[in-house]
């Protein structure tokens, strides 16, 4: 039986590793590296690495921490920030990541997950999607979540599958930061709108989160956190063996 | 020596590292001198079945290949590289493969049920049909989960299938056939277990 997967995400900024609280207000926690060993040893399923660098030189060493660790660790990786061009898609894959993830890029080119599904495959392109509830409507936004494009999130989710997204990471700005839970509405919403793999983000702050995200959604397939994890807060081990606990399909 | 075929075909990044993590030095290559002295092959893939199967043909490697096998060098396909070793693939027309184990490559669309996610990505238990388990597989328990990414799988296989998962059906995660083997799943990304098949497949004496 497939398993619900597990990712912890890791923002990196000039090869270190943060964790942005409602996308404000940056803390410095590790080394990507260690931190990935650590992950995959404790069980993570996958591993996201999301650049959150603005500088060619912060690119660079992007790249060399996402080699090493691709050298060291043997899951998948995936990467995202600052994805804008097949370029930028190239560059990473060549590195060592598995996938892309692709999210303001997108905005700004439609055509860019049509041209990468191409080249490289529909289960190499994960849109990855801001969403807030603005006057009741799911709405997209993009800069990291601070710019409201105006687009209603489902119809551009919808699209984006449909010009070749093989997977779908959905972070609800209304529950990041929270840790109050998943939005269990907002992803229920997307789970009926496509049939590629919906990771859910933004929300988690127990293990009990994510056993009510997967009991709730049977068509979520992966539940996506970063603070909850660096700092200890919930353990992978802990969490994948409460979720076996609890009857959900889990690797151990 | 290990040799992974380059075929201009896929990211052979992982798969690389994946091997020097095990104590291999494995040499990436196309020449087919290095490939003839290599002790073991790779043949790695993804993306389109008929453009790998045409990449193959061009470079002449094919026939490097088939006279390797037929000589009783170990290969092992991995993912489309494992489709290749089949004898047809039904991807988007039908296509003739390199025919080194019987069965045929089909969409997993419309045998799997509707609300099964297509392609099937994800960490999905091995089982073995065959109830022992194949020395390839000897540090794989029942139940140890890989790492899949496909759309296409093998069917037909005569006895060559060595383990399955399941997904909506039983789908043909891994097969034998005395010096030719093949993994639909990725071992390079599938953690533990997977570092082990590899490691299996490169010391074993096949």
């Amino acid at each position: 039986m497939i398993t619900k997967r597990i990712i912890p995400c890791l923002d990196v900024k000039n090869g270190r590793v943060v964790k942005g609280v409602n996308f404000e207000g940056l803390n410095d926690v590790s080394s990507p590296i260690e931190l990935a060993e650590y992950y995959t040893k404790s069980g993570a399923d996958e591993l996201v690495f999301y650049d959150i660098t603005a500088s060619a030189e912060g690119r660079g060493l992007f790249t060399d921490i996402l080699r090493e660790t691709a050298s060291r660790v043997f899951i998948p990786l995936t990467v995202g920030g600052g994805i804008n061009t097949i370029e930028d898609f190239d560059r990473v894959l060549k590195c060592g990541a598995d996938k892309v993830s692709v999210n303001s890029g997108a905005i700004r080119n439609p055509d860019l997950v049509h041209q990468a599904a191409k080249l490289y495959g529909d289960q190499c392109v994960v849109l990855s999607v801001d969403v807030k509830r603005v006057d009741g409507v799911f709405r997209v936004f993009a800069k990291g979540g601070r710019e409201n494009t105006g687009m209603e999130a489902i119809s551009w989710i919808k699209r984006c599958v449909a010009n070749g997204a093989g997977e779908v990471v959905v972070n609800s700005i209304d529950t990041d930061g929270v840790k109050q839970g998943f939005d269990i509405e907002m992803l229920d919403e997307v789970c009926q709108a496509v049939n590629v793999p919906v990771i859910a983000s933004g929300g988690a702050g127990c293990i009990d989160d994510f056993i009510k995200l997967f009991h709730s959604l049977p068509k979520v397939d992966a539940g996506l956190a970063a603070s909850i994890f660096h700092f200890g807060e919930v353990s992978i081990s802990d969490l994948k063996r409460a979720m076996a606990g609890a009857g959900i399909p889990t690797r151990l | 020596m290990i040799a992974v075929i380059d075929y201009g075909v896929g990211n052979l990044f992982s798969l690389c590292r994946s091997l020097e993590a095990i104590g291999q030095e494995p040499v990436v290559t196309g020449d087919p001198e290095l490939l003839r002295k290599a002790d073991k092959l790779f043949l790695p893939g993804v993306g389109a079945f008929a453009d790998a199967r045409e990449k193959l043909r061009q470079s002449g490697l094919e026939e490097v290949i088939k006279e390797e096998v037929a000589k009783g060098k170990p290969i092992m396909g991995i993912c489309l590289g494992m489709q290749l070793l089949f004898e047809e693939s039904q991807e988007f027309g039908t296509w003739e493969g390199l025919g080194l184990i019987p069965g045929k490559v089909v969409t997993m669309e419309g045998v799997i049920p509707a609300h099964y996610k297509v392609p099937h990505i994800g960490w999905n238990e091995l089982h073995f049909p065959q109830g022992d388990r194949h020395p390839l597989l000897k540090t794989v328990e029942e139940g140890d989960c890989v790492y899949f990414v496909h759309t296409f799988y093998a069917t037909e296989c005569d006895d060559a299938v060595i383990a399955t998962a399941e997904y909506g059906a039983e789908l043909t995660a891994a097969v034998a056939r005395g010096n030719v083997m093949g993994c639909q799943f990725h071992p390079e990304k599938s953690g533990d277990v997977g570092l082990s098949i590899l490691r299996t497949f490169c010391e074993g004496d096949w």
